[in-house]
């Protein structure tokens, strides 16, 4: 069997030779032409006049486009239509898209994009959050509230109450690839895209409207994206439509990539949030009643705000049983970049809010940390009392009938060493006034489906040829998380082949239409179901005429070999008498995720299938004088069900980890109070360099089967491993308590410049936090 | 001009070419040899790593900011060039499958590049040899198995030749000279061509002026490379003086102090990465007049003295006195650094480079303080900051309540008072002006602590 092996990415090898194709890579034919946007510098205003002689003037130039050149708005977004492709008459952000440049060359393109004269009647941009509700700038009418039990009578009676706040800041992408699309006119208006992009769909679909011709006219392929975390969700439609709609005027090909500064300028990033509480607690830290306020600032258009936010209520327990609860969440507009889907798509916000009011408890108690959170955790499966709805129901009213954290967290404290560790550090605290230490264990529990329950389908398109090679193809995209990899292995796993008989092909809206976005950790569970069916349909052909022709109803494919009763024939002669008695040998495969229904204006349902779980322990050193801080050991254990390709799912979950702990440490967006982002380079957004990761790094898989019914019951691995990250804040935390007896309230991210100032108010040196 | 190298062991002669095309655009869209990636065009991310090898061995180096007259004469290995003329891979490229290194795959030719030329110059210190190339998926731990794996194989024939010592390509000089620019084989040659052209820009490694190309758009007006003035180049040392040569690379620096002021090398360790250091020059790093240049502060803590020339008009000053004010240095037309030098000292040096990344990042403050005494006093103390004016600066408050006070607790505490009177930082996304001004007062403290034997490196810390 081909499946729960650790077989190495299919496109390994291309990778390390530089032979791997991307977007860019991708020969184009002679007299194609290239595309840059002239963007604004002002954050909001109304667009007076734009110079553009210069523009046209510079060398290379063939073309100056302004949204009246248009043949429609070219609208971009994924949801609410608010994204014009260039700005009329309003400017919205600084970076805003206003005018487009297609040029000979990249570099003529980008050098004359500078040389506009633009004016625009500044106003004053709604940049913070107070500023967002001062105007009520929002998206949705007024804030969304989901709740369960009586939040506010419960604090009312609750023994101990806090009120807290943290802030998270956003996160920039950072795919190491930049957008980038190219668009080949064909023949009668028809039109070719590549495009880095995860929704090659939603690329068809938006090229289609802009160019004023049916989905069938557009046919997007992408082979593989370098790196995508949500931000190649929706944020590659502008450059696809601009090269759609410039290929479309001159009859050239055309071809856009963002140089690194417009891409940060211009694209969408992570949701930052302020979260404010209430909670009331006993003495053993056992949550009685939570009151969440969420604060997001989500830019400039609607984008994907709604369902990120959505996403942040919905972790907002992560692995806690709340039997009161109520969360209120504001969707701000903001004159920013649009913030967009960024792996775990809101999920981490509400998780790290959940967690500071743990570790806000445990201070409070004197407790250890861990103490509290494991008096709060959801009952386990195999718990006696885990039917009891008064301990396992989520505040959106699912049941949690698959929890595993407390046993997982009990096998990672024993494989990390938790409690002798937490002693020895403490000791050490008491010997080194300067350098303090810190350790936590924070748990992951992540809601798996697309919580717009019609996404959750997949289709797949299978052909096995004469020869018994087979040509595999479904609506998933690869990003490096290796889905083709694992789908691949279902593949070769239903025929019985090596997986080399399986060829990997590029994903084509004209192969499988109607495809979701690659998001949500979504791929292999719902492509691999896909595909599987595509393969038992295309084997229950060639046994149906085998069972005929050989009288035996024996029949079983395994090895690269059909055993048919005593008969042993290879695959690709089983394959060749098929198509010798006219059995078809292409099928299609669909999937749709069952058991899933959800209200997300009533906040009840079961927007979930399963749950995936996680938990790790991380431990820091801060330097009291500087905030300077370091992770000098992490321990993961993480479940992903009976995993398909265990080195893949391991690599999925240290990226995940670093790439999360990168995010609530040394990752800072920074605006000025002109709303104009000044990090939109890695010389001043510094992402984890190689040293940033932990010194010690130990990752193991749980070792248990998915017991809901996924493919070969593996669980999504894509973005739950990221909030193991968060146990870095946590650490940070921890060694903040060491510094003194006031609350350090550190924030995120913990720069060192927080992590001081945490310090401080530790230390009694500098006032709490407002 | 015209220029000439070695392209994987293929000779290359370029003629006419606009001086300031980066090999990373020449390479991807003349030759669509796209192994070599653009992440960020800016020499940050290292995805457009190449090796650079001459007859001083081979170099990692950034091709988005690398102009192709810097490539003159050597041999440039690419991606491409890495794996054996019969397919075979390299030994860090199966490593890098071996260990499911490679997940985007985007970053993942640099870091064969970079992993690569670490393993021919026998490097293993895996973390500093790949701090300057980024990976967004795999959290590096499995890329550092692959180098640990590499670093037990031997280098592969094929790029034996690359080695130190073994290599020399023989090549036509190419023409160099033009009325814009200019590649002089020696500093007189420079002087007498800079009195001509006063207003020309010299690009010597190429790590800030690159991007006043790729990012900025900048005319550079005429200009002239400095890579091939042999005789700008080296650390010679006498019994009062380390002698620094401009176009020293940082890579060259840190060799070269490390046994004098190891505070110092370390720092430079931490000076953008490896592809950087093995660009960028002392020179470049002072001439440019940043106020949060790394190696300044250090310097003029040393009490380093600048040397420059004009023609054959030669001066010495304070390095402390070349930094006039942001954007002014005393630097006349025509005339350009030709050295620094060090006087030789007990090292008594500390260097503290604050910023939001360990590695591979700018300073928000960088702090460089010696301090010296008879046992009990302050006998002689020189702080001197970047990041905390709008240029390197000393200071002098802190200073002077050091100087003369017993070496205690209490003394530190005075001078950190005392420094609210030398800085009035600023804030900006680096930091805030409240931070900057904290920890450039703590590091007297650390400085101090540090000295007493107290813990006070995050670094030396282990689970």
């Amino acid at each position: 069997m081909s499946v729960a092996k650790s077989l190495p990415h299919d496109a390994a090898r291309l990778h390390v030779t530089g032979a791997a194709r991307y977007t860019d890579d991708i020969p184009t034919p002679p007299g194609t032409l290239h595309l840059a946007f002239g963007t604004s510098k002002i954050a909001a205003g109304t667009l007076r006049s734009m110079q553009l002689d210069q523009v046209k003037d510079a060398p290379g130039v063939i073309d100056v486009l302004t949204a009246a050149d248009l043949p429609n708005d070219c609208d971009v977004s994924p949801s609410a239509h608010d994204e014009p492709l260039l700005a009329k008459g309003r400017v919205h952000y600084a970076g805003q898209p206003l005018f487009m440049v297609i040029a000979s060359s990249h570099l003529a393109a980008r050098h004359a994009a500078r040389l506009a004269e633009v004016e625009i009647d500044a106003d004053a941009p709604i940049l913070t959050i107070e500023d967002a509700l001062a105007a009520n700038a929002r998206f949705e009418e007024g804030p969304r509230i989901y709740q369960k039990g009586d939040a506010d009578a419960a604090l009312a009676r609750a023994g101990q109450t806090l009120t807290g706040r943290i802030a998270m800041g956003g996160q920039e992408h950072f795919y190491l690839e930049g957008q980038a699309a190219v668009a080949l006119p064909q023949e009668a208006g028809d039109m070719i895209i590549h495009s880095s992009t995860q929704h090659p769909t939603e690329i068809q679909h938006k090229v289609a409207h802009a160019i004023g011709r049916p989905m069938h006219a557009v046919r997007v392929e992408t082979r593989r994206m370098g790196g995508g975390f949500g931000g190649k969700e929706s944020q590659g439609n502008a450059l696809a439509v601009a090269c759609a709609v410039a290929a479309m005027r001159t009859g050239k090909p055309c071809k856009m990539r963002y140089d690194r500064d417009d891409d940060m300028m211009i694209t969408g990033k992570r949701h930052d949030f302020r979260i404010d509480y209430t909670v009331g607690f006993d003495p053993d830290g056992r949550i009685t009643a939570l009151d969440f306020t969420h604060y997001t600032r989500c830019g400039w258009a609607q984008d994907l705000s709604l369902p990120v936010a959505d996403r942040a209520m919905l972790h907002s327990d992560n692995a806690y049983h709340l039997e009161n609860i109520r969360i209120t969440s504001h969707r701000l507009k903001t004159n920013m970049q649009s913030a967009t889907a960024f792996r775990g798509f809101g999920g981490p916000q509400g998780v790290v809010g959940i967690e500071k009011v743990m570790d806000h408890i445990a201070q409070h108690l004197g407790l250890d940390p861990l103490a509290v959170r494991r008096v709060n955790y959801y009952a386990d499966m195999t718990a006696p009392d885990m039917d009891r709805a008064d301990i396992q129901t989520t505040p959106y009213h699912q049941r949690v009938t698959d929890c595993i954290i407390n046993a997982l967290t009990d096998r990672l404290s024993q494989s990390a060493d938790y409690t002798a560790r937490r002693d020895k550090i403490a000791a050490w605290n008491a010997a080194n006034p300067l350098l303090k230490r810190g350790i936590a264990i924070t748990p992951v529990k992540f809601g798996i489906s697309f919580t717009l329950t019609h996404l959750n389908q997949a289709g797949a398109l299978v052909h096995v040829y004469q020869d018994g090679s087979i040509h595999l193809n479904h609506g998933g995209t690869e990003m490096g998380q290796g889905l083709f990899l694992k789908v691949a292995q279902v593949a070769a796993a239903r025929f019985g082949v090596p997986l080399d008989a399986v060829k990997i092909t590029a994903t084509d809206t004209a192969k499988v239409p109607n495809t979701s976005a690659t998001a949500a950790s979504s791929g292999s569970d719902l492509n691999g179901m896909a595909v599987q069916n595509a393969c038992d349909e295309i084997i229950a052909r060639m046994t149906a005429h085998l069972a005929e022709r050989y009288q035996t109803h024996d029949i079983r494919f395994a090895d690269g070999m059909v055993r048919i009763g005593d008969t042993e024939i290879s695959f690709a002669q089983a394959a060749m008498q098929a198509y010798e008695n006219r059995i078809s040998l292409s099928a299609t495969g669909f999937y749709k995720t069952p058991d899933i229904e959800w209200d997300r204006i009533a906040g009840r349902g079961q927007p979930f299938y399963y749950f995936a779980y996680g938990a790790a322990c991380t431990e820091v050193v801060i330097d009291t004088l500087t905030g300077e801080n370091r992770i000098l050991r992490t321990d993961i254990l993480h479940d992903a069900g009976a995993s398909l390709n265990p080195a893949i799912d391991i690599g999925q979950i240290e990226g995940g980890y670093v790439q999360g702990a990168g995010w609530l440490t040394t990752e800072e967006l920074v605006w000025n109070d002109k709303a104009v982002l000044k990090t939109h380079a890695p010389s001043t957004y510094k992402i984890p360099a190689c040293s940033d990761r932990p010194d010690i790094f130990n990752v193991a898989l749980w070792d248990q089967p998915n017991p809901a019914q996924t493919i070969y019951r593996s669980k999504a691995v894509g973005e739950p491993p990221f909030m193991l990250g968060i146990s870095a804040f946590a650490a940070l935390s921890d060694a903040v308590a060491a510094c003194g007896p006031a609350y350090g309230d550190l924030q995120a991210p913990a720069t060192a410049q927080a992590v001081l100032a945490a310090v401080g108010r530790a230390q009694g040196r500098t006032k709490p936090c407002a | 001009m015209d220029v000439t190298f070695l392209l994987n062991g293929t000779q290359v002669f370029l003629t006419d070419i606009s001086p300031t095309t980066t090999l990373l655009d020449w390479l991807r869209e003349e030759r669509q040899l796209t192994g070599t990636k653009e992440g960020c065009n800016e020499g940050d991310c290292g995805a457009c790593t190449v090796m650079i090898s001459d007859a001083d061995g081979s170099r990692a180096l950034n091709g988005c900011i690398l102009f192709l007259p810097q490539v003159q004469g050597k041999h440039v290995t690419t991606v491409e060039g890495i794996a054996a003329p019969d397919g075979t891979l390299h030994p860090a490229q199966t490593a890098m499958i071996d260990h499911h290194a490679s997940q985007c795959g985007f970053c993942t030719p640099g870091i064969v590049v970079s992993m690569a030329t670490a393993h021919l110059n026998g490097a293993t210190d895996h973390d500093t040899q790949l701090a300057g190339n980024l990976c967004r998926c795999t959290g590096y731990a499995p890329i550092i198995r692959a180098a640990a794996q590499t670093a037990r194989q031997d280098v592969p024939d094929h790029l034996l030749f690359l080695a130190k010592n073994t290599s020399s390509p023989q090549m036509p000089h190419a023409q160099t000279a033009g009325s814009n620019c200019f590649q002089p084989q020696d500093q007189d040659a420079l002087a007498a061509w800079y009195l001509d052209h006063p207003d020309a820009t010299l690009i010597a490694g190429a790590t800030d002026v690159g991007l006043w190309v790729t990012k900025q758009f900048r005319d550079l007006g005429p200009v002239a490379f400095l890579n091939q003035c042999d005789d700008l180049r080296g650390v010679t040392e006498t019994d009062s003086d380390i002698h620094i040569k401009a176009m020293t690379t940082m890579t060259d620096v840190e060799v070269a102090l490390a046994p004098h002021h190891p505070s110092f090398a370390a720092m430079i360790r931490r000076y953008g990465s490896v592809q950087v250091r093995n660009a960028a020059t002392i020179g470049g790093n002072i001439a440019n007049g940043s106020p949060i240049g790394d190696s300044p502060p250090a310097l003029i803590a040393l009490g380093a003295s600048l040397h420059l020339r004009r023609g054959d008009i030669r001066r010495s000053l304070p390095l402390e006195d070349f930094f006039i004010a942001y954007g002014t240095q005393d630097r006349h037309p025509g005339e350009f650094v030709e050295a620094v030098s060090i006087p030789k000292q007990r090292d008594s040096l500390r260097c503290y480079k604050l910023s939001k990344r360990f590695d591979q990042d700018i300073s928000a403050v960088c702090g460089c303080l010696t301090m010296t005494g008879d046992g009990k006093t302050i006998t002689d103390a020189r702080l001197a900051y970047g990041g905390m004016a709008g240029t390197p600066k000393r200071a002098a408050h802190a200073e002077a309540a050091l100087i003369g006070q017993p070496w205690s607790e209490q003394t530190m505490r005075r001078a950190m008072a005392a420094m609210a009177e030398d800085f009035q930082p600023l804030s900006d996304m680096r930091a805030s002006a409240a931070y900057r001004l904290e920890t450039a007062q703590n590091m007297i403290l650390r400085y101090f602590h540090e000295a007493s034997g107290l813990a006070t490196d995050i670094h030396q810390v282990t689970s």
